[in-house]
């Protein structure tokens, strides 16, 4: 299957909006992928990007062309009611060159007492010199008791001068979730995480990140900004390797609310002399003369801590 | 008009630093001045409502804003420039610039603002005020948060700390052009001569009380014959003529 003409229903109409942009008039420009309750709802290629079904397994392999430029695919997936345990396998393979956007919004939408689970296994294979953006939007939706779950887990495997950027999202609704990333880098090639949560109520969020620097004069940089409210529950749990001439900088950064609670336990495991690793960690609540400061703006308190978590999840 | 009617200021544990200010602040721009310690910023904060007097009332235009919290006070027309600017992780200069406006603004209304700090707005709106930018950087986009507000009474803690030498000129211009074209009055706290020179009056305070106060042109020349007499400007009554500022 190619392509397939779009069905999908209102839940994902509604979670296409907020996670990756989607507009009802012109749909998605470009190539996508749109998978509902673990089925296609639609999909599409461009002349440089192809998505094909895998045949041992559910997913797509996602193909884009070696000297690809300035192209974005959407690969959204949704699950729209309870008593659905979606596991889905994803492989991206980044041409040469290639220079593209990868939008993979992720909704979960609960609305009895049966839980509704997303877990999406991604693999990312960057050629020499590709250059990915991915940006991920993940919520929880419905009034229903069932766990809200999503649990992602990402292996990226970068060769020479390649360059992945991870910009990922999660603001509420989300119930549970493990999200487990991985990279490997060879010769020159660079990760950029960017990172922002927020929990509230009895979430719990926890994300795991393990980066090999193995080439050299590679280099990461993780940065994860999160707001615990609420009862909730975060772990921020990061290894950087360093095993060769490289550099490696992971930020963790939290704001608490409440009861909210928030375990950091950065690691740095550095295997080469000129293997330059860096952390830091600041947790606590929002400071009293950031408050103060929006007060005199005009703001009350409550709209001036608003003001401050929008801006620090930004 | 602002007034102060006996204000005392106590801290929890004893000891005070306001001992009983009563001072009209009537006019365009009015300096308040004295040495280290002798109570000026804590003054400039119980007028912002950051701190709350123990005793003693405020007014502003005849209308007790005493029991007004900061926010309370800043919707009534007080703005206030923190003399250690406040650093966000996230919230850019634009971000601050618009709460402070209350609306967005357009690119020129963001060079205008910038401009007259001696930044150029390009550069720097979109820039997060956090720790990456320098203490003078920080100094003047906190100033221009409070140019944004257009307030009734905008009062600033020692603006010329941390600002080099060439960007104060521009500011002193700054606070000129705004008493001369805007309806608003200006509570300035400083030891530069050069804003002492633009006062209309000047307010000396010293150990929690108001030394003296008056119109700049009988208040400055005896605080600058003080300072070749004694370094204090506090003492300088003995050397002079004691203003007395009753309200």
């Amino acid at each position: 299957m190619a392509e397939m003409k779009d069905s999908f229903n209102e839940v994902t109409a509604e979670m296409l909006k907020v996670i990756s942009d989607y507009d009802s008039v012109t749909g998605f420009q470009g190539a996508y992928n749109i998978r509902q309750d673990s089925m296609c709802a639609g999909r599409k290629n461009s002349e440089n990007i192809t998505i094909e079904s895998k045949t041992d397994k559910p997913g797509i392999n996602i193909r884009v062309k070696p000297g690809t430029k300035g192209e974005t695919v959407y690969i959204p997936a949704c699950v729209t009611h309870s008593d659905v345990d979606d596991l889905v396998y994803n492989d991206f393979f980044i041409g040469e060159g290639a220079d593209v956007t990868i939008v993979a919004g992720c909704g979960v939408h609960s609305d009895g007492s049966e839980t509704a689970r997303h877990n999406g296994i991604h693999r990312f294979f960057l050629e020499k010199g590709a250059k990915v953006l991915y940006k991920e939007k993940h919520i929880g939706t419905g009034k229903g008791t069932g766990l809200r779950k999503i649990d992602p887990v990402t292996d990226a495997y970068l060769k020479g001068d390649s360059y992945l950027e991870m910009d990922t999202v999660q603001l509420r609704g989300v119930d549970r979730t493990t999200r487990s990333t991985s990279a490997v880098l060879d010769k020159g090639a660079k990760i950029v995480v960017r990172e922002r949560i927020m929990t509230d109520g009895d979430e719990d969020a926890v994300t795991k990140f393990k980066v090999e620097l193995n080439g050299e004069d590679c280099g990461a940089d993780v940065v994860s900004r999160s707001v615990a409210r609420g009862n909730s529950h975060q772990a921020f749990y990061s290894v950087i390797e360093g095993n060769a001439r490289c550099t490696g900088h992971s930020a963790c950064d939290a704001i608490l609310a409440d009861n909210g609670r928030v375990d950091a336990q950065p690691a740095l495991n550095a295997a080469n002399v000129d293997a330059a690793l860096i952390h830091e960690a600041a947790i606590g609540k929002i400071a009293g003369d950031q408050i103060m400061k929006l007060c005199s703006l005009g703001l009350t308190r409550e709209e001036a801590e608003e003001k401050i978590i929008e801006g620090f999840l930004k | 008009m602002l007034e102060l009617q006996n204000l005392v200021w106590e801290l929890p544990g004893g000891g005070s630093i306001i001992n009983g200010v009563s001072c009209k602040l009537g006019s365009r721009l009015t300096v308040i001045t004295g040495p280290n310690g002798g109570g000026k910023t804590s003054l400039a904060k119980l007028i912002a409502g950051v701190e709350k007097p123990t005793s003693g009332r405020i007014l502003l235009d005849g209308e007790d804003i005493t029991d007004l919290d900061i926010t309370g006070r800043a919707r009534l027309g007080v703005a206030y420039a923190f003399q250690q600017p406040v650093r966000f992780k996230g919230l850019t200069v634009r971000d601050l610039l618009e709460l402070a406006a209350g609306k967005k603004l357009t690119a020129d209304e963001q060079c205008g603002l910038l401009a007259k700090v001696g930044l150029c707005a390009e550069e720097y709106i979109d820039r997060e005020m956090s720790a990456a930018l320098s203490g003078g950087e920080a100094k003047r986009i906190e100033i221009a948060t409070v140019l944004a507000r257009g307030a009734k009474l905008s009062v600033f803690d020692e603006p010329e700390a941390g600002i080099d030498l060439w960007s104060f000129a521009r500011l002193v211009e700054t606070f000129e052009d705004i008493r001369s074209n805007t309806s608003g009055s200006l509570v300035i706290i400083s030891h530069q001569e050069r804003i002492l020179s633009i006062a209309d009056e000047i307010v000396v305070v010293a150990d929690g009380k108001v030394r003296t106060a008056g119109p700049r042109e009988e208040i400055l020349p005896r605080l600058l014959k003080g300072e070749f007499t004694a370094r204090c400007p506090a003492a300088f009554d003995v050397h002079g003529k004691a203003g007395e500022c009753n309200g």
